[in-house]
């Protein structure tokens, strides 16, 4: 052992690229074209310099610059736009990629057994992990490329060389950061579930304190880059560093540990059940609780991160005049109220999150055959899929709640002029139908194709990207309309549409009743 | 009265028949032994009882109810224990057991208390500290402490220790005694020998044989050691016997269980001098109805 400790590297990344190129085509091709769709949408919309300057203008608020950092305002080019606009966002889906590769790699295979085969070989401790770091570096390696050469080749006279390969290489040392932080956090949770929520963590944590301080990496170290302006190369070599040192300290606590173990704590347990967990929704509450928890100080902590940019705004409006004057299109809403339903809709694109997690966790119980053990008692499908459902239904309602709660809180210290509660609430809450809507359709997944529930996800990103960006990208009214976010009300600046919400509610109804009778009808899988 | 009533069941995934034609009946106060090789459709016969899986076709009944419509009145009165318990790891063993018990509908805290103490169980550890056997444990506990009319047990012994499967035995002798019906799927086939009154093999979802081990052996051959004052030279060319091998001072064979009588007529003229019989295992029946059917089916 001591005299190969990284024997079989080579064979394990070649097993793990057999097993998952697939997975990394998707994810590659996914990234690619979500970025080289952006500039020639751009040079549509904004063709001349002073369409960008126009649009530089209206990106000069403390609430813009919370959400996708600061840019080249002064010079606003094509590809300044490009990279300030669309840097950050595309960083995050690269985080999440290697976040759930790379856990899929170590803690979850480690948590099935398949590592410990793997391991009882002539392989060394430390090779699949290893195996699993070269495997990511070679698919951020990849993706680098592909986005640097990519945009380059679009060839537009701000896109240089230069700055299109930066673009990509920071999008790659991102993608290696996330990767090296994951293998740290796969060493400390003893369970797949936990080493994800643990670098989802990490990962929202870096996002909301990025717009704190831009020193915070990784995001801040990114939005540093500028590329297409300043194509800073240190932040970038940064990133490459720390991700070394992280893999780094995952080696070594991996090589202190037992295999299947962790360094975070796993209370001893009880001898008998509490009375909660006697029944079906009380298994399936005691299954999410952890994940409840944090999801609802997530959604809290990033209320209250919007409602200090509240604040912000209302004293940037005040010190500019003529920029208020500008905007102002409705003389009974502030200026501030206007932006509201712009971030609850974007904290509700949020909460659907753990409103559909809850859900989907009765699809992984099938998978992991779980559901036997309670099925196989006297419960009926319909009372299993009603817990899961009443628990989704409710976690959608909190997150909700929650992150208006700490929206109102921030904003009501912040603000000379606060909202009250109320207006905040249900400026959040209108989205319930929306968010029901969406738990009907995963049901309906649920009852008809468990192993489609995915699709729900591509969906939700569908509705998210026709109202957050389609006002950037002018896409037409009707695509919005064709996800149930386009039904809801901006409140407080327009009335309650109650026609559209009920209309909401009964299309649930409809995909939910479905959604039971196919559960009742098909197979368990075991 | 027929506790359970399989006639003609199929079951297809896609293009596999898992199921082809199963006909299986398990009377009451019976331990029926459910026995074939990995694959020939034993937990999908069990998961079809169930009513996890809805049948191709045919009709499956449990206490005269289908077992698709009416699973939830069924499983009040049945216990289940499959061969890979999967369990929440964040739960401790003693949590899963209440929890199934209250599934179930009632409690038995003493019976519980003692049957940990049986299986020599700690209810205080997480389920994902458990090793195999001590997951069909827990189970198993759950199991036995219901009070359940129907046991179905899909291998419920493949990770437990020789001393812990001697308890098991007695488990389910106990719960035989008090009048209850099992139908245990194994392919450990002693464990079948000892518990079981009635036997089915299984083969490519159908049943190929059924009945008692007497039954099943009538059918069969006894083996024979023989050592004879004269030598025996055409042994192998009579009637009724097979596998002649020669010992050191005899011959080692099979014979079939009705020509026995002109057999040992036929040995007794040669002089014998020893003689010892075995009746044949419920392996060696298994495995010959195996090797026949695949020959018959190489053929």
């Amino acid at each position: 052992m001591k005299g190969a400790p990284f024997a079989g590297v080579l064979r394990l990344s070649r097993f793990i690229i057999r097993q998952d190129r697939m997975r990394y085509m998707w994810w590659l091709v996914g990234i690619t074209a979500m970025t080289l769709v952006v500039p020639p949408a751009f040079k549509e919309l904004y063709p001349t310099e002073q369409d960008r300057n126009l649009l530089a203008e209206t990106m000069k608020n403390p609430a813009m610059e919370a959400m996708v950092g600061p840019g080249d305002l002064a010079n606003y080019t094509l590809g300044a736009m490009v990279s300030h606009q669309m840097l950050l966002m595309t960083a995050i889906a690269v985080a999440i990629m290697n976040i759930l590769l790379m856990v899929r790699h170590t803690r979850a295979e480690e948590e099935e057994g398949q590592a410990e085969l793997l391991r009882s070989l002539p392989v060394a401790r430390h090779s699949q992990l290893t195996a699993s770091m070269l495997t990511l570096c070679g698919v951020n390696l990849l993706l680098a490329l592909l986005i640097g050469v990519g945009l380059y080749s679009l060839s537009f006279d701000s896109m240089g060389l230069a700055g299109s390969l930066i673009y990509g290489a920071s999008l790659g040392a991102i993608g290696l950061f996330f990767a090296g932080v994951t293998a740290v956090c796969a060493q400390l949770s003893e369970s797949s579930r936990g080493a994800v929520g643990l670098s989802f963590t990490v990962m929202i944590g870096c996002y909301v304190l990025r717009s704190v301080t831009e020193w915070i990496p990784p995001f801040g170290w990114l939005t540093q880059v500028q590329p297409y302006s300043d194509n800073n190369w240190v932040p970038v070599v940064g990133l490459l560093v720390v991700s070394l040192l992280a893999f780094a300290l995952a080696v070594i606590l991996q090589g202190k540990r037992d295999i299947g173990s962790g360094y975070l704590p796993s209370r001893s347990g009880r001898a008998h059940a509490s009375v909660i967990l006697r029944h079906p929704i009380g298994l399936a509450w005691r299954l999410q609780r952890t994940a409840f928890i944090s999801w609802s100080v997530g959604m809290l902590v990033l209320g209250l991160s919007y409602g200090s940019v509240l604040g912000d705004l209302d004293s940037f409006f005040k010190d500019n005049e003529m920029l208020a004057a500008m905007i102002v299109a409705d003389e009974n809403s502030s200026l501030t109220a206007q932006f509201l339903p712009m971030l609850m809709a974007v904290l509700a694109f949020i909460s659907t999150i753990p409103a559909l997690l809850s859900i989907h966790k009765i699809v992984g119980e099938e998978r992991k055959s779980r559901v036997d053990n309670v099925l196989g008692r006297a419960v009926s499908r319909n009372k299993l899929l009603a817990s899961y459902l009443v628990l989704a239904l409710c976690t959608g309602f909190m997150m909700l709640s929650f992150s208006a709660l700490g929206l109102w809180l921030a904003g009501t210290t912040s603000m000379d002029e606060p909202f009250t509660f109320v207006t905040v609430w249900q400026a959040s809450i209108v989205h319930f139908p929306a968010v029901v809507v969406m738990i009907a359709i995963s049901t309906c997944l649920i009852g008809i194709a468990q192993k489609a529930t995915g699709f729900v996800w591509l969906y939700l990103f569908y509705g998210f990207l026709t109202l957050y960006l389609g006002g950037l990208f002018q896409f037409p009214k009707w695509m919005e309309k064709l996800s149930p976010f386009g039904f809801v009300s901006k409140l407080p600046i327009e009335d309650m549409n109650w026609l559209h919400a009920g209309g909401l509610v009964a299309v649930a109804g409809v995909l939910l009743i479905f959604g039971f009778h196919r559960y009742n009808a098909r197979d368990i899988e075991g | 009265m027929n506790v359970i009533e399989m006639n003609q069941v199929t079951k297809t995934f896609g293009k596999h028949q898992a199921l082809d034609g199963l006909d299986l009946t398990v009377k009451n106060g019976e331990v029926f032994g459910f026995i074939g090789p990995n694959g020939a459709g034993k937990s999908t016969a069990i998961r079809v009882l169930l009513g996890m899986l809805r049948a191709t076709e045919g009709t499956a009944t449990i206490f005269g109810k289908d077992v698709w419509q009416d699973a939830v009145d069924i499983h009040r009165r049945v216990a289940y224990v499959p061969g890979d318990v999967n369990l929440w790891p964040q739960l401790t063993g003693g949590e899963v057991i209440d929890l199934f018990a209250s599934l179930q509908g009632n409690v038995h805290q003493q019976r519980r208390e003692e049957l940990l103490a049986r299986f020599q169980l700690d209810p205080t550890k997480k389920c994902r500290t458990y090793s195999k056997g001590n997951r069909q444990k827990v189970a198993l506990v759950a199991a036995f402490a219901s009070d359940a009319e129907l046991f179905l047990l899909d291998e419920p012994t493949s990770g437990l220790d020789p001393l812990m499967e001697k308890v098991f035995q007695q488990c389910v002798a106990e719960v035989k005694a008090e009048g209850k019906t099992v139908l245990l799927s194994s392919h450990i086939l002693s464990e079948v020998e000892r518990l079981c009154d009635r036997v089915g093999i299984i083969r490519q979802g159908r049943l190929i044989e059924c009945g008692t081990l007497d039954e099943l052996r009538h059918l069969t051959r006894m083996q024979l050691t023989v050592e004879t004052r004269i030598p025996i030279e055409s042994l192998a060319s009579w009637q009724g016997v097979h596998d002649v091998v020669p010992t050191e001072a005899g011959w080692t064979f099979h014979a079939d269980a009705d020509e026995m009588e002109a057999i040992m007529h036929k040995l007794s003229a040669y002089g014998i001098r020893k003689i010892e019989s075995a009746p044949p295992t419920l392996e060696d029946l298994f495995m010959r109805h195996y090797e026949e059917n695949v020959e018959s089916r190489d053929v």
